[in-house]
């Protein structure tokens, strides 16, 4: 048997990189951890100088992570077994991530289907509510907590409805730019890349300006204003984390293609970058229906 | 299982190329390394210390557990004893061994250069300790470590938490990170990195246990990750999902919780079936009885583990139809575990069974394992766990699945491969005296919690009745004994990576698997070229 049957598998050299990683990952706990444990310590020195030192850190970690990863690809020490391995780690990263909001997903539901009516009696609490919460009806959204608390809801109408336009649209046009990537149209894939782009960042922008409107004191609406405050800026502003990612990884792959990077049959990267940016867009169809409309 | 085209080592270094680069000296090798050898040991070392270090604090309970009364200790560091003995054992000394474990045998088991993704392989390891100083750095703060139990139940860990929820948060998400990141590796290296002609169910089943365990990380992490960042901002900034005055629900948190926590349990018993199911077919010279339905079996146990999280809450209040379905969901895993435990003694039937250490570790594994799921049974039983709950008789439990279950198959796996992994034979009359030691130990430092629980003695509090005394005394004499006896295996690993009998390629006579085509010590890179597998 030689060597040619089959290609052979890429094991990188010793690299430097990963414990750069580990170490900002540790300074991002140990400065989120010190700097949330002293948010009503007005004495305290706080974690933000540790906490921003480590995600600089990550960042550069991931350019000079990626910046190997690229220039190994270029030079063509990847076999399509490599490729495979890549596409099925980034596809079983999507998926944790999916659990990851299926946490969140879970405990809107549950709220909505136990806690809230049992504390208005449901079930078998009708002692729980006359003697702990006399005063408190069940209603979702929950606009008048049990502890008297008052918000309001946000509709559907407006700018989540734009929102979700908005992301549908990039996620057709992420797809329009793959094709144009695989059948090598450069001009399209810059076109369409470049509107999935600016689609996402328009997106962040209407969420800001929602966000803002509900912090304003029409609304009262707050992260602390009970269950379906807590759950509503839980999913958005995670969701809205992963889509400011996602731009992120977009915009790069949008730099790299204008450096004439990726070739139709090798576009690992591009491929990751759309697969979480529909990952994305799933997750706001859910966040839509679930959060928003029903 | 044959293979017809082994590494031939020679011609290795005629390869000269970037990717055959020499290994590094010193710290950076470790730091820098990419190598599954490596960071297999890196994780196998760590889990130790974790081990030792978690084990320490156990003895810190036993000893205040001494005798009735409080002498030792304050309550609240009682507590804090308890929480992270709890979190260490768990995230820091068994699922690193096992992480370990995949690390060192699954390339070579399947036929692979490497891991699938090499560089993430080295995050995934290096981010831990960091997570684990957070953790312990915890204890020299102001407030204390966290004392909430490892299960940190709302509203212990929110409403009344000491000042270092935030860190113990951090340090759990960096651990949820490095486990995710492990799996993903796992589940690439064994879908895409098999030798050409290893089918799925060619796969050893250790090979499969390790699959399936890897799924069910990436599936539940995130939902530990998503509990504990909801007790964050539950903390912090002021939200109320496990708070009833704000909507939410204390035992909504148990809810999502044991969404993650029972397929945990069962992350950390899986690939304990697969270092058995591959060390006893080997001491007893025959076949894995029932391959097949082993890897069925393992699929069953980790579907059912979604679907069973409850039992742990039956005494904290759900509808009537919960707790009748948890019930029976819980009840039918034994009959996918009893399908193993048949399998591994119709392995052992009218084979010719030798008893190396390896074996004896099996063995005990096999029927100590057994008593830990029948107490299970028992604990499934809705009625009957409003006795139990919360009671010894669950510690008892958990710890005969998670000492004697996979702490003891980590054991096994151990001394099976050691001579793989350093050249040399370990000295086995102190192997013999380890094992001869933890076992007599281990029944007396667990079994009298069966009767300590059914007499009512409660979990996780410094002192108890004075009727609960005989039995506490003996038991923590036990629980020094098992202590002292793990030594007995640090100063044997130490011995055997030193010098030792040098060991053959196949050292066992019965063993089957590629990773015994090699030689011993397994060369630095093992298949630059896949075997062929018939």
């Amino acid at each position: 048997m030689t060597t040619k049957e089959y290609e052979s598998y890429y094991v990188p050299a010793q690299s430097k990189w990963p414990i750069v990683g580990a170490v900002a990952l540790f300074l991002i706990a140990v400065g989120a951890g010190s700097y949330v444990a002293n948010l009503n310590n007005p004495e305290s020195v706080g974690g933000g100088w540790v906490l921003i030192a480590g995600i600089a850190m990550v960042i550069y970690m991931m350019f000079g992570w990626f910046n190997n990863v690229i220039t190994e690809s270029m030079s063509g020490k990847y076999s399509h077994q490599m490729d495979n391995s890549f596409r099925q780690g980034m596809s079983w990263f999507i998926f944790s991530e999916v659990m990851f909001f299926a946490a969140f997903f879970g405990a809107l539901l549950y709220a909505r289907t136990f806690s809230v009516p049992w504390l208005d009696g449901a079930g078998n609490n009708a002692a729980t509510a006359a003697i702990l919460w006399p005063e408190f009806t069940a209603t979702w959204p929950l606009i008048k907590t049990p502890d008297g608390t008052e918000t309001t809801a946000m509709g559907w109408y407006g700018l989540p409805l734009i929102n979700t336009i908005l992301l549908l649209t990039s996620s057709v046009t992420a797809h329009f730019a793959h094709v144009a990537l695989e059948q090598e149209k450069r001009g399209l894939l810059k076109f369409w890349l470049g509107t999935t782009v600016l689609l996402g960042m328009v997106f962040l922008y209407c969420q800001g300006l929602e966000y803002a409107h509900g912090y304003a004191d029409e609304m009262k609406l707050y992260l602390d204003s009970g269950i379906y405050g807590n759950t509503f800026y839980m999913l958005t502003g995670f969701h809205g984390m992963h889509v400011t990612l996602g731009t992120i990884m977009l915009l790069v792959m949008f730099i790299r293609v204008l450096k004439g990077h990726f070739t139709p049959k090798n576009h690992f990267a591009f491929q990751a970058a759309s697969w979480y940016w529909h990952f994305v867009d799933v997750v706001w169809v859910f966040l839509f229906v679930f959060v928003y409309i029903i | 299982m044959t293979t017809d085209a082994i590494n031939d080592q020679s011609e290795h270094d005629s390869h000269g190329d970037d990717h055959h680069d020499h290994k590094m000296t010193g710290l950076k090798r470790w730091l820098y390394t990419t190598n599954h050898k490596d960071i297999g040991s890196l994780y196998l070392w760590f889990s130790f210390i974790m081990f030792l270090t978690g084990g320490a604090m156990a003895l810190v309970i036993r000893a205040e557990l001494f005798q009735p009364g409080l002498q030792i200790v304050e309550p609240d560091f009682f507590n804090q004893m308890t929480t992270v003995h709890g979190l260490i054992m768990v995230f820091g000394a068994i699922m690193p061994a096992f992480t370990g474990l995949a690390n060192w045998m699954l390339p070579m088991m399947v036929g692979a250069p490497d891991m699938a993704l090499p560089r993430l392989n080295n995050w995934s390891f290096w981010i831990l300790p960091f997570a684990f100083s957070i953790l312990l750095a915890s204890f020299f703060m102001e407030s204390g470590a966290p004392n909430f139990g490892w299960t940190f139940y709302a509203p212990l860990s929110t409403t009344y938490s000491n000042g270092s929820t935030a860190f113990f948060v951090f340090a759990v998400h960096i651990m949820g990170i490095s486990s995710i990141m492990g799996a993903i590796n796992i589940v690439v290296t064994i879908m895409n990195m098999r030798a050409p002609g290893m089918t799925y169910m060619k796969m050893p089943l250790f090979v499969w246990t390790f699959f399936i365990t890897a799924y069910l990380l990436i599936a539940v992490m995130p939902v530990l990750a998503g509990t504990v960042t909801m007790v964050l901002t539950d903390t912090y900034f002021g939200t109320s999902f496990f708070d009833a005055a704000g909507g939410g629900d204390p035992v909504m948190f148990q809810h999502i919780f044991w969404f993650f926590g029972h397929p945990e349990v069962y992350i950390m018993i899986l690939p304990a079936f697969g270092i058995v199911s591959t060390t006893i077919p080997a001491f007893s010279r025959k076949k894995l009885f029932g391959y097949s339905s082993m890897v069925y079996a393992t699929a069953s146990i980790a579907f059912l583990s979604f679907i069973v999280w409850a039992h742990h809450m039956f005494t904290t209040g759900m509808p009537l139809f919960g707790e009748l379905f948890f019930m029976y969901c819980t009840m039918l895993i034994a009959v996918p575990t009893g399908v193993k435990v048949f399998n591994w003694a119709a392995t052992m039937w009218r084979g010719a069974i030798s008893f190396e250490t390896p074996m004896l570790f099996s063995i005990a594994f096999v029927i100590l394992f057994t008593i830990g799921g029948f107490s299970g049974l028992m604990l499934a039983m809705t009625p009957v766990d409003f006795q139990y709950h919360d009671t010894y008789f669950v510690v008892a439990h958990f710890h005969y699945v998670l000492v004697t279950g996979a702490l003891f198959s980590i054991f096994a796996g151990a001394y099976y491969w050691l001579p793989k992994w350093t050249g040399h034979m370990y000295n086995d009359s102190l192997s013999k005296w380890h094992f001869w030691c933890s076992l007599v130990s281990v029944n007396l430092l667990f079994f009298p919690m069966h009767f300590l629980g059914l007499a009512g003695m409660p979990r996780r509090i410094p002192d108890y009745a004075l009727q609960f005394a005989d039995f506490n005394k003996w038991v923590s004499i036990g629980g020094f004994a098992f202590g002292l006896s793990q030594l007995i295996f640090l100063v044997l690993v130490i011995k055997c990576i030193k010098g030792g009998e040098k060991a053959s390629a196949k050292p066992w006579d019965g063993a089957e698997g590629l990773e015994w085509t090699v030689p011993s010590p397994a060369p630095y890179h093992t298949f630059e070229k896949p075997p062929k597998i018939d």
